[in-house]
């Protein structure tokens, strides 16, 4: 496993995850809940590629950006449910 | 100011990094564009954990690297018109000028709706392993791999490699037709290898033919699924469902592009010449988004394209194995297609739109995707349909709506930008 670790936010919370993962596998890893579906139900990624938008959070003020194609960078900030 | 290039190319798979190295090599400046952060495509996605695999890791870096070539990563096209691009990133949108465009941008996994296929805990099967690459967590999870097609396999051999307990493979075809496609396998020297060697890594993997998932059970996150083999319906606890039924085209640059598709299948592809030229003049495609073929065809027509792309010679030899890769794509199609028993998954009640929560029922009755998406905002969330509207072209529903701009979520400022303004615009 990657030994570097950096730090991002995700949902106001100081968190540790390893350089160079996705925010998708970043949450994954944390163990935190992805987004809720318009009808209420929890959601996470399902194609991993871009595709189905599943992934999708707030990243740095930005909505609706896919976890699945951004990579965790130091201090970045992670909002789900946007 | 615009950037200016005699070819343009959209993905960095081997189709895309092919034509790159090729139109490079004949003297063109290139750009590369890819909205993933490193160069491969899917099936040479970088694992984060164990780098690309042996034969992209020894092309890759110096076709990236490569003097001619502007690689650039984490980069969507959200525009397209007759000799420029809408290019997106993190921090700017600008226009990039083309001679001659090739398109490479692939495909995206064929995902069908079953009840419970929502729950946190299912995927694709090509998308758990593109999850997994990125550093999701696998390890100690119990998980099963399911649909159809080689990539299963593939799959299986990823989720296990990232410390999953991979409780089996459950193919839709018939074993009559998976054995007939592996006996075919000699023509294909090279793919029959790769099925030995991912067999070899599966050993003791249970892999049943002629097997669908019926559903998949738990709340909020799945538990357990049912599973209908030809020795009747069992429940299996699990962590990890990976479910996929094959690849679809991504055509809708191309159809914004007015490029003529190839509809006679289910998914459109688009239609090209024998030196991979589209309808439309100076724009190309290679690889997936002429119809199914895996790595090797992509490969050899990014060659041809990059080549027919500057003018240079296309050699003969090169023709014979780019025909002789698309029938490997023919076997694959002909034994992996899809039964009836897939088509009925989906219960009345199941939801085929996941962006907007539409059930099936409600899809009923509606002539086309158009008519539905007006009345039950059915492909009008985020993902635009590309996961519904496939969905339900093979379900036989209706078929998938047109694309139009632009062809992905982007920001507002973007949008300011028109394409058909030359003065606006910067470049990284």
């Amino acid at each position: 496993m990657k030994t570097a670790g950096i730090r991002i936010q995700v949902d106001g919370r100081s968190v540790e995850v390893p350089a160079g993962i996705s925010v998708a596998a970043a949450m994954a890893q944390l163990g935190l809940p992805f987004r809720r579906s318009v009808g209420g139900q929890r959601r996470a990624p399902v194609c991993g590629m871009g595709a189905c938008f599943e992934c999708r959070v707030q990243i740095d003020g930005i909505a609706q950006r896919r976890g699945c194609m951004t990579t965790v960078r130091e201090g970045m900030q992670v909002c789900t449910d946007d | 100011m615009t950037e200016r290039y005699d070819v343009a190319i959209v993905g960095a798979g081997p189709g895309g990094l092919a034509a790159a190295r090729a139109a490079a090599s004949q003297g063109a400046r290139v750009a590369l564009i890819d909205a993933q952060a490193h160069a491969g495509g899917q099936v040479w996605r970088k694992d984060i954990e164990h780098g690309w695999p042996r034969r992209a890791q020894a092309c890759i870096p110096r076709i990236v690297e490569h003097p001619r070539i502007h690689w650039l990563a984490q980069t969507q096209v959200v525009h397209a018109d007759a000799g420029a691009l809408l290019l997106e990133n993190e921090t700017q949108a600008w226009r990039v000028a083309y001679d001659t465009l090739i398109l490479a941008n692939g495909a995206r996994e064929l995902l069908l709706p079953f009840p419970g296929w929502t729950l946190p805990g299912v995927t694709g099967a090509g998308g758990l392993q593109a999850l997994a690459k990125q550093g999701w967590p696998l390890h100690g999870r119990r998980a099963v791999i399911a649909g159809s097609g080689p990539l299963l396999l593939a799959a299986a051999v990823t989720a296990k490699r990232h410390g999953a307990q991979v409780l089996g493979i459950y193919e839709q075809a018939d074993a009559a037709s998976v054995h007939r496609f592996a006996r075919g396998l000699w023509r294909w020297p090279g793919k029959a290898l790769q099925a030995v060697s991912l067999r070899g890594q599966l050993a003791g993997i249970p892999y049943h033919c002629g097997s669908v998932v019926r559903e998949a059970l738990g709340t909020d996150t799945l538990q357990a699924i049912e599973v209908e083999t030809p020795r009747g319906s069992e429940p299996l606890s699990c962590d990890l469902l990976a479910i996929g039924f094959g690849l679809v085209p991504n055509i809708e640059l191309a159809q914004m592009l007015g490029c003529r598709l190839n509809e006679a299948g289910v998914h459109g592809r688009v239609e090209v010449d024998t030196m991979q030229r589209s309808s439309v003049p100076g724009v190309y495609a290679v690889g997936e988004l002429c119809g199914i073929g895996g790595r090797d065809s992509a490969w050899i027509e990014g060659l041809i394209a990059g080549h027919a792309a500057v003018g240079a010679k296309v050699q003969a030899r090169w023709l014979r194995r780019q025909r002789h890769a698309r029938e490997f794509a023919e076997s694959l199609q002909h034994h992996f297609k899809l039964s009836t028993r897939v088509r009925a998954m989906a219960r009345p009640d199941t939801l085929v739109c996941r962006c907007e929560d539409v059930p099936l029922q409600a899809l009923r009755g509606h002539a086309d995707a158009r008519s539905a998406k007006l009345a039950t905002r059915c492909g009008m969330g985020a993902c635009q349909g590309r996961i519904c509207g496939s969905a339900l072209a093979e379900l036989g529903i209706f078929p998938r709506g047109g694309s139009r701009p632009p062809l992905f979520p982007v920001r507002l400022s973007t949008l300011g930008d028109p394409i058909s303004n030359p003065h606006q615009g910067s470049c990284s």
